[in-house]
Order: C-alpha cells, then sequence, then structure tokens
C-alpha cells in the first residue's frame, strides 16, 4: 500500500471514532437534560431534516435529469419504426408515474415533518374508511389498464409477423463474438447443423453443403442493412445464452442455443445521418450482448451499418459465398460461381 | 390490566416450573450454540445474516471500484487477491464472481434467512403469545442447514477456479458447461449444494412458521387480531413452501447436466471448437423454474419488511395502522400474484408474445395492491403524532424507496418498454431500490425498534440517525443516476464500459456512484458497530414497554427467559392498533373491552 493509501485509512478510521465519541457524549447529555427534552430537540431535528430532504431531493433530481438527460437516448429519435413506438410508451409511463412519483414522496416527507411529535396534537383516531381505500383500489386499477392497454397494443405490433418483403439475415452468437448469414441471391437461408460446425474447414456455422441453398450464402464480418427496409433476424446461439441488444433501435432478443429466436424492424436512419443526429462523428450502431454469457461478456460487440439501398447492393456484391472458402478446390473450377451476386439477396 | 391477568394466573405456578425444569441444565453450548429457544435462534440468524451482509458488501465495493476506476491499478488489490487481481486490476472472472456472489449472498443469505430467520423466530412466538416454535427442534435444524449451506457457500469462495461466476441466476448452459467459464467449475457445484442445504433451511422454517402462526396463538388471539407483522411472515413462509421446492428441482437437474450426461437444459452446442452430443433441452426451461421461485422470492424478501414497518411505524406515529383489513388483502393479492408473474423475467427470451401478454397484465396488477399499502402508510401518517426514532426514520425511508422503486416496476413489467430495458442499468436501479434497500430500510426498522426486546438495551440513537441519513441519501446518489444509464441501453453485468461508443459517456457518473457505494458501506460499519457496542454497552432499558406498544412481546420481562412469560401466557381482548383511541396513548391486547368504549 502507498502512503496516500495508509492515510485514507487513517483519516477513515479518525472520523469514526470522533463520530462515535460525539454520539457517546449525545447520550450523557440527554441523560443530563434530561430524556423528554432531549427527545424533542431530536424529533425537531429529524422532522427538519425530512422537510429538507424532500426539496433538496427534488432539487437534485431535477439537476441529476438536466446533467444526464443529453447522454440517454431519451432526446434522440429512434432508429427503427419500433422504437418510435416504445418511445411514446415510455413517455406515456413516465408522465404517469412521474405524477405519482411526486405527489406521493412530498405527502409522505410533508405529512413526517407536519404531524411530528406536539404536545398540543391529539392524535386523530382513524382506523380506516371503506370509501378512501375504494377510491385507491380503483384509480390505480385505472390508470394500470390504460398502461396495459397501450402496452399490449405496441406489444403485439412489435411481436408480429414481419412483412413479406422483409429482408432475412441470420445472427448467430458464440463465446464472445457475433456471427452473421445473408441469404444470398436466392434469398433462402440454407439449412445448416450444428454437428457439420467445422471452423478448420471454413464451416463456423455448421452450414450443410448438401443443401444448395446453402451455396450462395454470404458470411460478412459486418452487419449491414438498409434504411426503410424492414429486415428480419433469425438469432442463434451456439455455446450459451446471449441477447442481440439493439439500444439505438430500442430492441434486445435473446440468442438460445437449440432454439432459434427472431425480431424484425425497420432502420430509420443511416448511420451517416445518425452521425448528424447525435452530433457525434464517431456514432455507430453497436451490438451489445445483454445476457451474462462468461469473462468475455463486456466485449462481445457487433457493428451495424444502416445505409441506403445502392450502397448496400455494392456492398453486398463485394461479398463471397462461405461455400468457396469451404471449397476452394471448387471455386478455382468454376470462377463464374458469383458472378450473379450483384443481384441483392433479399430483391425480390 | 395485563398486571393483573398475569397475577391472577401466576397462581397456577406448577405448570411454569415444570416448563422450567426442562431446561434446568443450561450449558453454553445448549443455550448459545445448538440453542432450541426462539428468541437465541433469531438473534443467531441476525449475527450470522450480518457476517453475510458485510462480506457480500464488500463485494459489490470491490466491483464499483472496477466500474468507478476501470483504469486504476491497485496494489494493494493484488496483495489481498493475488492474481484474481493481477496488477492491482480486478480481473474479469474476479469481477463476474464477485457480482454473482453478491447477489446470491444478498437475496438469499441476507435478506431471506437474515431477515426472515430473524423476525420469524423473534416476533411470531412473541406476538401470537406462545412460549416458542411449534417445533423448537426444527427450528434450531433450520438454523444449522443455513450454516451448512453458509459454510459450503464460504468454501467455494476460496477453490482454485474461484465461485460461482455466471450471475446470481446461474443460467444455463453457460453455469452447466465447466468449459464455458472458470466460475461452472468446482464453484458451481458447490453453489447447487449450499443452495440445495439452503432450500432445506427454509423448508423447515417455513413449516415451523406456519404452523405456529396457525395452531399456537394465545386464548383470544383470533387471526384478525394478529400484528400485521405475524400476516406478513405467514404470507412470506407460504410463499417460500410452495415456491423453494420447483427451485430445488431445478437445481437437481441443473447437477444431473452437469455431472450424469443428461440434457434437461441443453441442445445444439459448440463450445469452443467442441461439439457437445446434448440434444433437445431447453435452456428457457430452466428460466421458468428458476422464476417460479425467483419471483415469489422478491416477495419473500418484502413481504416481512411491509409487516415490520407497518408496525413500527402505526406504534410511532402513535395511532392505528391505517386499513388493517385493507393491508392483510393486499398482502394476500401480492403472495397470490406472485406465483402468476415468473415470467416477466424472460420477455425477451423468444416466449411466445401471447403468453408474454398474460404475464404483463398479472405483472401490473401487483401495481394495484402495492399502491393500496403506500397510501395506507401514509394515511398512517395524517395526523398522527410522530416519534422519530431511528426506527422510525427507516420506515419513512423504506415507504419512500418502496414509492420509488414500485413505480419503475411499471416500466419493466410492461413487456413493450421491457424490450428496450432488460438487463440494462434500469432493471439494476429497480431491484435495488424495491427489494434491496428497501428491504435493508425494513430490516433496520425492524432490528432498531426490538434491540431492547433482543437485548435488554438500546441502540444508541445519534449513530442511528447519521445511518439513517447518510443511507437513505447515499441510496438515492447510487440508484437514481442508473435509470439514466438504463435509458441508454447501457447493459448489466459489464466489467469495463470504456469500448463503447454507446455507453462510454457514463464513466464520470460511474465514479460518483462507486464514492457514494463507498460511503454507504463505510455507514453500515457503523451500524454494526453501534449494534455490538450496544449488546455490551447500550443504554439498559428501564420498562417492560420502552416504546408503549400494544403487542404482547412487550408484556414479557425485560430480559425474557426461555418460555417468555414467567407466569401464564396472557389472554388476548383486542387488535394490535389501539393507539390514540378515546384519548388513550394506547391500550395493550391484554386490556378486556371496556364498556363505553368507542367501536371502531
Amino acid at each position: 500500500m502507498t502512503w496516500t493509501e495508509y492515510f485514507v485509512v487513517i483519516i477513515v478510521v479518525l472520523i469514526f471514532i470522533v463520530v462515535f465519541q460525539i454520539a457517546k457524549a449525545s447520550e450523557y447529555v440527554s441523560v443530563l437534560k434530561g430524556e423528554k427534552k432531549a427527545f424533542e430537540q431530536n424529533n425537531r431535528i429529524n422532522a427538519f431534516l425530512m422537510l429538507v430532504f424532500l426539496v433538496l431531493g427534488l432539487g437534485a433530481a431535477w439537476w441529476c435529469n438536466n446533467l444526464l438527460y443529453d447522454k440517454t437516448l431519451l432526446g434522440f429519435p429512434s432508429a427503427s419504426e419500433h422504437g418510435k413506438d416504445i418511445d411514446k410508451m415510455m413517455w406515456i409511463t413516465l408522465a404517469l408515474t412521474g405524477f405519482v412519483f411526486v405527489v406521493t414522496q412530498v405527502l409522505l416527507f410533508w405529512f413526517a415533518y407536519r404531524y411530528q411529535a406536539s404536545e398540543k396534537r391529539k392524535v386523530y383516531y382513524f382506523p380506516h374508511n371503506n370509501k378512501l381505500e375504494l377510491i385507491w383500489t380503483v384509480v390505480p386499477a385505472i390508470a394500470l389498464t390504460v398502461l396495459v392497454s397501450f402496452g399490449l397494443y405496441y406489444w403485439y405490433r412489435i411481436t408480429g409477423d414481419a412483412p413479406k418483403d422483409a429482408m432475412e439475415v441470420e445472427i448467430t452468437g458464440h463465446q464472445f463474438g457475433w456471427e452473421y448469414r445473408y441469404p444470398g441471391k436466392d434469398s433462402v437461408l440454407g439449412r445448416q447443423n450444428f454437428k457439420l460446425v467445422d471452423a478448420a474447414k471454413s464451416n463456423p456455422l455448421g452450414q450443410d453443403w448438401s443443401d444448395v441453398a446453402n451455396r450462395d450464402d454470404l458470411h460478412p464480418s459486418e452487419l449491414h442493412l438498409v434504411k426503410g427496409k424492414p429486415v428480419r433476424l433469425i438469432i442463434r446461439s451456439q455455446d450459451v445464452i446471449h441477447d442481440v441488444g439493439l439500444a439505438h433501435f430500442r430492441l434486445k432478443m435473446d440468442a438460445v442455443p437449440g432454439t432459434p429466436t427472431t425480431l424484425w424492424f425497420t432502420p430509420q436512419y443511416t448511420t451517416e445521418e445518425m452521425k448528424k443526429i447525435t452530433k457525434n462523428e464517431n456514432f455507430v450502431y453497436e451490438i451489445s450482448c445483454d445476457q451474462m454469457c462468461g469473462s468475455g461478456h463486456y466485449s462481445m460487440k457487433g457493428t451495424i451499418v444502416v445505409e441506403t439501398q445502392e450502397e448496400f447492393n455494392k456492398w453486398i456484391a463485394s461479398q463471397k459465398p462461405q461455400y468457396d472458402a469451404a471449397h476452394p478446390n471448387v471455386a478455382e473450377a468454376k470462377p463464374a460461381a458469383d458472378s450473379a451476386t450483384s443481384a441483392a439477396p433479399a430483391q425480390q | 390490566m395485563s398486571n393483573e391477568a398475569v397475577i391472577q394466573h401466576g397462581t397456577v405456578s406448577h405448570e411454569v416450573h415444570e416448563h422450567h425444569e426442562g431446561h434446568h441444565h443450561e450449558t453454553f453450548i445448549s443455550k448459545y450454540v445448538f440453542s432450541q429457544d426462539h428468541k437465541m435462534i433469531a438473534k443467531q440468524f441476525l449475527i450470522t445474516g450480518m457476517v453475510w451482509a458485510v462480506i457480500g458488501g464488500l463485494m459489490s465495493v470491490l466491483f464499483r471500484i472496477q466500474l468507478g476506476y476501470p483504469d486504476a491499478h491497485l496494489p494493494w488489490l493484488e496483495d489481498i487477491f493475488g492474481h484474481w487481481a493481477k496488477d492491482g486490476k480486478i480481473q474479469p472472472e474476479f469481477y463476474y464472481a464477485l457480482g454473482t456472489m453478491h447477489g446470491t449472498i444478498l437475496v438469499f443469505f441476507v435478506l431471506t434467512a437474515g431477515l426472515s430467520g430473524t423476525f420469524a423466530n423473534l416476533l411470531i412466538p412473541f406476538q401470537v403469545g406462545a412460549r416458542d416454535m411449534a417445533s423448537p427442534f426444527m427450528n434450531m435444524l433450520s438454523y444449522w442447514f443455513f450454516v451448512l449451506a453458509s459454510i459450503v457457500m464460504l468454501a467455494s469462495l476460496f477453490i482454485q477456479t474461484g465461485p460461482a461466476s455466471g450471475g446470481w441466476t446461474v443460467y444455463p448452459p453457460l453455469s452447466a458447461l465447466g468449459d464455458a467459464s472458470q466460475g461452472s467449475k468446482l464453484g458451481m457445484d458447490l453453489w447447487l449444494i449450499s443452495m440445495a442445504l439452503f432450500v432445506v433451511s427454509q423448508l423447515l422454517g417455513g413449516l415451523n412458521y406456519v404452523s405456529t402462526i396457525l395452531n399456537m396463538r394465545t386464548k383470544g388471539m383470533t387471526m384478525t387480531r394478529l400484528p400485521l407483522t405475524v400476516w406478513a411472515i405467514l404470507f412470506t413462509a407460504i410463499l417460500g413452501i410452495l415456491s423453494f421446492p420447483v427451485l430445488f428441482s431445478g437445481f437437481i437437474l441443473l447437477l444431473f447436466d452437469r455431472h450424469l450426461g443428461t440434457s434437461f437444459y441443453l441442445s445444439d452446442i459448440v463450445l469452443s471448437g467442441k461439439i457437445l452430443p446434448n440434444e433437445g433441452g431447453s435452456p428457457i426451461l430452466y428460466q421458468h423454474l428458476f422464476w417460479f421461485l425467483g419471483h415469489p422470492e422478491v416477495y419473500i424478501i418484502i413481504l416481512p419488511t411491509m409487516g415490520l414497518v407497518s408496525e413500527v411505524m402505526s406504534i410511532n406515529a402513535r395511532k392505528p395502522i391505517f386499513g388493517y383489513m385493507a393491508m392483510i388483502a393486499s398482502m394476500f393479492a401480492i403472495a397470490l400474484l406472485a406465483f402468476l408473474v415468473w415470467a416477466h423475467h424472460m420477455f425477451v427470451t423468444g416466449m411466445n408474445p401471447f403468453l408474454g401478454s398474460v404475464f404483463v397484465l398479472l405483472t401490473l396488477l401487483i401495481a394495484v395492491p402495492s399502491a393500496i399499502k403506500v397510501f395506507n402508510w401514509l394515511t398512517t401518517l395524517w395526523k398522527g403524532n410522530i416519534r422519530f426514532n431511528p426506527g422510525m426514520l427507516f420506515c419513512i425511508g423504506f415507504v419512500s424507496m418502496f414509492i420509488s422503486g414500485g413505480l419503475t416496476g411499471i416500466f419493466l413489467g410492461n413487456s413493450t418498454l421491457d424490450i428496450h430495458l432488460h438487463d440494462t442499468y434500469f432493471v439494476i436501479a429497480h431491484f435495488h431500490i424495491v427489494m434491496g434497500v428497501s428491504a435493508f430500510m425494513g430490516m433496520f426498522a425492524g432490528i432498531y425498534h426490538w434491540f431492547p426486546k433482543m437485548y435488554g438495551r438500546y441502540m444508541n440513537n445519534t449513530l442511528g440517525y447519521i445511518h439513517f441519513w447518510v443511507t437513505l441519501v447515499c441510496a438515492y446518489v447510487i440508484f437514481w443516476p442508473m435509470h439514466y444509464e438504463g435509458f441508454a441501453g447501457m447493459p448489466r453485468r459489464y466489467y469495463d464500459y470504456s469500448n463503447w461508443e454507446s455507453f462510454k459517456q457514463f464513466v464520470e457518473l460511474n465514479k460518483v456512484i462507486s464514492f457514494a457505494a463507498i460511503l454507504s458501506f463505510l455507514v453500515q460499519l457503523m451500524f454494526i458497530f453501534n449494534f455490538i457496542y450496544s449488546i455490551f454497552k447500550g443504554r439498559r432499558v428501564t420498562s417492560k414497554n420502552p416504546w408503549g406498544a400494544t403487542t404482547l412481546e412487550w408484556t414479557t420481562p425485560i430480559r425474557p427467559g426461555h418460555g417468555n412469560w414467567p407466569g401464564e401466557i396472557p389472554e388476548v381482548h383486542r387488535w394490535a392498533y389501539d393507539y390514540g383511541k378515546d384519548g388513550m396513548d394506547f391500550i395493550d391486547q391484554t386490556t378486556p373491552v371496556g364498556k363505553d368504549e368507542s367501536k371502531h
């Protein structure tokens, strides 16, 4: 340990001793002054602190909001169509709970201050009141019905079937990274089986090469999406549970080994547009793993590029099918195999 | 009046003598170690829980150091933890082990065993008017199974591969495959064995609590005259009895998957290039089994504190608890709904959206009984005559925290919002406020309030005031800003955020949070110092009923012996909340109802 660290420890211990001595002394003082007087004094101080805490607390909440609001996603439009629904739901819930929060906390601390012990007051014997209790059963019930209704309306919109023209991309999680697979020009993802996984033979996703649909499947290192075009993610995991976390799109979905899951959405802004919206030159859509998956969990990052259809077409044309990598001899024999990849896979 | 009753019945003294003879040869071992006295077992649970709380709290301080200062190299960390903190920097595997054990310890060992174990044991016989639990021997076993569980869990901290590190929920396949993580090796087996022992302890305790409450109430103590503490503990015990066995079965299946080659939770797995033979299992099955306990578990934690707070608040507001029947009904509703909402932890597992919507409805329903409770507490304070002793301060802190954390539950219970907020810091903020800090505040209220009954002395008030105010402020400073991190989608359980363009803006904030966390930990140490110091040197209690309370435990001697009442157990004539009635400060439960007394 360094000297500063010793110093900190000594200071903490000293503060502790001082506080303790004061606390002990205050007990003797209360004996001298009389228990009653000491009690009254402590009661006044604590009641006053209730009021102070209420005022400073609400002020601090306001201050904290000003400080942190811009660092959240609240101030920026959602990057997906679904996210807009989620944001609306968020504001409805925030308004309602915010109102209840302020009212109940003010009442709590105000009552604590206002009804501090006083010899003059006779307490009001008020064991129950059916009317009041009925009111505060029914009113929250109505408020929650509203929230449930909105919530489920949006929930079904988000989890409903993807549009027919959605492009399909497979995303597979493993410790600790993401793999992406595009269906190629036939728009069909080929069969795959975990028993066929063999990274040494360039088949990290266990594609079944006997299925012809697999021959044009692409395996790029980044996820590219098209602005305004719905995308349906087929989410898989190879080892433990992961989660495709898409903070800017306000979405996430677990990747479960053995059980593929799906998620669809429509990107609203290209990466370039988002840089302007967030006024951040380095802005990038990140995929974060949102389900604890081992010691590298925090580094399990993927990148999404959202671009226009033309940019996307150009990019996808530059990708080579994984089949070629897995069959180097065949690919050499038929160099014309990927001449047709210029057609974007999802164009129908 | 109450004394009269005792004296009257005191003539039947042979019964008392008989009772005392049974415990004549009390040795140190039988009195302090293998005790069957509910009061001693309560103290054992409390002190063991405190030891765990310090360990678990210290763990959170360590991982907050990493989160607040991800670039710092602190050589003293390496001095203490060796290769776990290589170059004075907490390693990822260590970080995850700390987080996992912090969760496990605080949820199960402190806020379940430490909390229910303490107050159920202390208060049930005292408040229902019984000499001890229905089965003191089972009660003792319950504690010693907890000790066994503790020893196994503690041992897992010292093995070479380290303790479990897959999060306190230990989701398979991560927890099932030793090759997936260091913590999923021997540490995970010890974790599962410890938890199995823990479940046994909970069941022994729970069965005892329920049978004592139902069968051993004193004459006149009808169910609707029971203090709310006892009601709360009754619901808690029932929840535990019904849900812990399900968790147990889930853990047994996990052990099978780990060692017997079964595939309950495993399918289609390729782990670092190795293809595993398992097929047909589902990791989601485990989540259903886990959360079938896991959700009632949060109510197992919060319900007893709701009872403690209702009781302590009413006593110190010198006013009856408002809506006694509504309080019981709302606890019943919460206990019932607790079993019907578990899948709200699983909205993003790919679950059928229709099933999800059912769980949304049932989850948000819980807000109704919770709201009733909050309004009833507020009304209890209204026009009261409030004494701010430390117990009462923590009651107010509890309600404040419960409001804050309860309202954010409305966000997370709504599946639409959960898609965005799930597994972010918003969740951390939510559950720490509503069942971590709240439950601790309720527990502190209980400890300060019943300390005189446990030890015949008071705790130091001034230290109590400091403890409360620093804890309250720190709790908000720690958890309030985390909601904003959640709004940014910042994921939980990350070792380091500095490489993330989307989340690195919170580095400064994390320093502030870590500082507050360390400060609040130090203040808890001060509380523990106050607790231990006061056992030996605290101000002595000079009257039987120092708080002017109505319940039966304050009719026992200041330091009650085994059997609680030296004479016969007093008879009960009224409910527990006659404060401020007909101009009287309070009328205790043993006082017969007078002819002219007004009805409520």
